[in-house]
């Protein structure tokens, strides 16, 4: 057997291999057979590592040196440098981790890893997720182990609801209560499903499960299946994660070559097997009933419960469903007891979650922290704040689902029942941040649009509710909008949440209703004044030239595809806005600077 | 696989593989000294044997790495052993088959190998 004397970590996740972390790799391999130490240096492709702002990501141990932004031209010089001669290349180190010539600080201690709590996001970036011996190094299977030689089924469930675990895709359902309605139920056939279709735009933090550490889904499965009853199970992943479908081929390969799944595991008379189902591009079907109906192979649409699916469920026999996430959590409370779980986190929501920032901040990536951490500490320590110094607008949890949460908002510490209070709600964990120069009501009609595309069409609250809202929001970012738009918004908004027939279609008006509710002055500019205050939408903006800037150099009107700018030579232009498509070539050929928009 | 016993097994055996994928601020830590002058006096060997004996006997709290330049290169291969609470032992004029020798003594039974230190061969070698 081989002793590797140091072990080179690269992020194989969706991100990163995007940006050519599969080429470094290669690169990795041939420059160390040429160095002459493969048989010394070992080169690992992880899951992600969660800073995704600086990928392609590559750490080496045993000095846990993090390489950022790595690019193929670099694999060279750190294999001559810092593989072969043990100095460390500090011009490619993550630059928060470095303060000063001698001391490098442990990845623990970056503002971007300190309040962090990896409990899902575990073995993510820490191993091979295709090699199943890594996975039992870190206590893999341990769980299923225990569970099915030394507990009743009972008690794994008692277990996970003193966890006081809730439901990570978004509703927060306690998991615990879950299973043991499916458990009460008596049939021939019982089903545990798993839901990794993540539909939310901007959400990766299944996917990022899924392709760094696809095998703990797996040992959770198997669980859950010993709790209810159930020895089938399938996993719903979204056709667009080829990778994550792949890592998980492979693992459920390995776990079954090892004896983790299949007949008699452990030798305890307990038979459970996995397959997956791939979704075909419809947001609609990562909604529960959709799902299953999905899965018997007719067209995804919800069907109304009662009966929940702990009664009928997959093929009318009771099924679990849970979110990617939630599955993460389970081995660890089985292995590390419920009242480790149940410190972390809020009196109501225990644990932790994972959050995937986007839009306007430093550190774009996958954090997971404790519920109960702030928007503040965040956005601002481990987000690093917003880029170019602009000034924090709002923040959009739960995606089409869910709400804006304004800066007056930034300090409340974030769970389950908070973010319902303050109008939003926690969702899938996608949090998109926004910057003074976003506009709320084009963040509205963005992810109204989402949803008009992705409605099923079986209920007319939301087929053609969702619709009639989409219409009054083009007329108002077109510079259309009339007296009462806002009012008939509120209206059809609060009638679609009371009568849709399913999840999608209830929250589909809740970013219209919080940005109205928050951000109603701007509502109000787009309509009454014509007006954008974001200086965003294009049909609101009118274009000028400053006449005391200009010098009449006649750029702008050569480059006016519209023929909208006239003037003579030496004297200042003039846009005719009638003509003027808003298009911005003037402001940009201007060399003087004497364009703007208003 | 059939038991628990049989995947605790596999998991001793994987987790001295990749044991060193943590970040630690504990511990032991055993720095091999591997610029131009120890890599030339022979302090691959030296490290690689270091590696394999730790994995072998699955000292999950030591790290092995290297360094530059420890700067009494007549005195290479050298390795600094830093464990906590005691002061910094440096040995020189290593070679691989003394390798298993300083683990077991030293990083297991806590009683640095006195004979291949620096001050040691100093004294001795004036």
């Amino acid at each position: 057997m081989n002793f590797y004397r140091s072990h080179v970590l690269v992020c194989g996740g969706t991100g990163c291999t995007s940006s050519g972390s599969a080429q470094i790799i290669e690169e990795f391999n041939k420059q160390i057979q040429a160095a002459g130490l493969e048989k010394e240096v070992q080169v690992v492709r992880t899951g992600c590592f969660g800073l995704c702002e600086l990928g392609p990501v590559v750490i080496v141990y045993p000095e846990g040196s993090f390489y950022s932004r790595v690019k193929v031209e670099d694999v060279a010089e750190i294999t001559t440098e810092h593989l072969l001669k043990g100095r460390i290349v500090r011009r490619l180190l993550y630059s928060e981790s470095v303060v000063d010539e001698n001391t490098i600080k442990s990845l623990d201690n970056v503002d971007f890893y300190k309040k962090q709590e990896r409990v899902a996001l575990r073995n993510c970036g820490v191993i091979d997720p295709e090699n199943i011996e890594e996975y039992i190094a870190f206590d893999g299977y341990k769980a299923l182990g225990t569970v099915l030689t030394e507990k009743t089924p009972q008690e794994v469930i008692d277990t996970i609801k003193a966890s006081g675990l809730r439901g990570r895709g978004g509703a927060g359902f306690p998991t615990g209560l879950k299973w043991q309605f499916a458990s009460g139920y008596q049939d021939d056939q019982k089903y545990v499903l798993c839901n990794a279709d993540e539909g939310d735009p901007g959400a990766f933090m299944d996917r990022s499960i899924l392709e760094g550490d696809p095998h703990v889904v797996i040992e959770a499965m198997a669980i859950a299946g010993y709790a209810i009853g159930a020895t089938q199970g399938y996993i719903y992943v979204r056709a667009e994660y080829p990778i994550a479908v792949h890592r998980l081929e492979v693992a459920i390969g390995q776990a079954r070559e090892y004896g983790m799944l299949g007949k008699n595991i452990f030798g305890s008379g307990f038979d459970f097997d996995l397959e997956i189902r791939l979704g075909a591009g419809a947001f609609v079907c990562g909604e529960e009933t959709a799902l299953m109906r999905s899965v018997e192979g007719k067209r995804g649409e919800p069907t109304p419960r009662p009966p929940f699916p702990a009664e009928k469920g997959l093929f009318a026999k009771p099924s679990v469903l849970n979110n990617v996430e939630t599955y993460a959590n389970v081995p660890r409370i089985i292995l590390n007891g419920p009242e480790w779980f149940s410190a972390m986190g809020t009196e109501k929501s225990k644990g932790t979650k994972v959050f995937a920032l986007g839009g306007k901040i430093n550190n774009t990536g996958l954090v997971e922290v404790p519920m109960g951490t702030t928007l503040r500490e965040i956005i601002y320590e481990i987000g690093g704040g917003i880029p170019n110094g602009k000034k924090f607008k709002a923040a959009q949890t739960g995606g089409p689902s869910g709400g804006c949460i304004p800066a007056e908002h930034l300090d409340t510490p974030i769970d389950y029942d908070n973010l319902m209070a303050i109008g939003s709600m926690m969702g899938s964990g996608g949090l998109i941040v926004m910057d003074e120069d976003n506009c709320m009501v084009d963040i509205a009609r963005f992810f109204l649009d989402f949803i008009v595309d992705e409605s099923c069409g079986k209920c007319t609250p939301c087929r053609v509710g969702t619709k009639k809202m989409m219409e009054i929001l083009d007329r108002i970012v077109a510079g259309k909008g009339e007296e009462g738009d806002i009012e008939r918004l509120e209206e059809l908004g609060n009638e679609i949440k009371a009568t849709a027939l399913c999840g999608l279609g209830q929250t589909a008006p809740n970013p219209v209703l919080s940005t109205i509710h928050y951000f109603r002055d701007e509502y109000e500019a787009h309509i009454k004044e014509k007006r954008c205050p974001a200086g965003h939408c294009r049909s609101l903006l009118s274009y000028k030239i400053d006449p005391e800037k200009c010098k009449g150099c006649s750029l702008c009107a050569r480059n006016c595809p519209a023929d909208a700018i006239s003037g003579t030579v030496g004297k200042p232009y003039s846009i005719d806005t009638t003509k003027c498509i808003k298009c911005g070539a003037c402001e940009s050929a201007c060399k003087f600077s004497a364009i703007s928009k208003s | 696989m059939k038991s628990l016993k049989e995947l605790e097994e596999i998991r001793n055996r994987a987790m001295s593989r990749v044991n060193m994928r943590h970040d630690r601020d504990t511990g032991t830590r055993i720095v091999v000294g591997m610029a131009t002058c120890g890599i030339a006096a022979g302090a691959r060997p030296v490290l690689n044997a270091f590696v394999e004996e730790v994995q072998k006997r699955g000292l999950s709290d030591v790290v092995v790495s290297q360094t530059g330049c420890i700067g009494v290169c007549r005195l290479e291969p050298m390795a600094e052993v830093y464990t906590p609470g005691n002061e910094k032992v440096t040995y020189v004029k290593l070679t691989a088959d003394m390798v298993p020798n300083i683990i077991n003594q030293h990083i297991v039974n806590g009683q640095p190998v006195i004979e291949q230190t620096i001050g040691y061969y100093e004294e001795h070698n004036k």
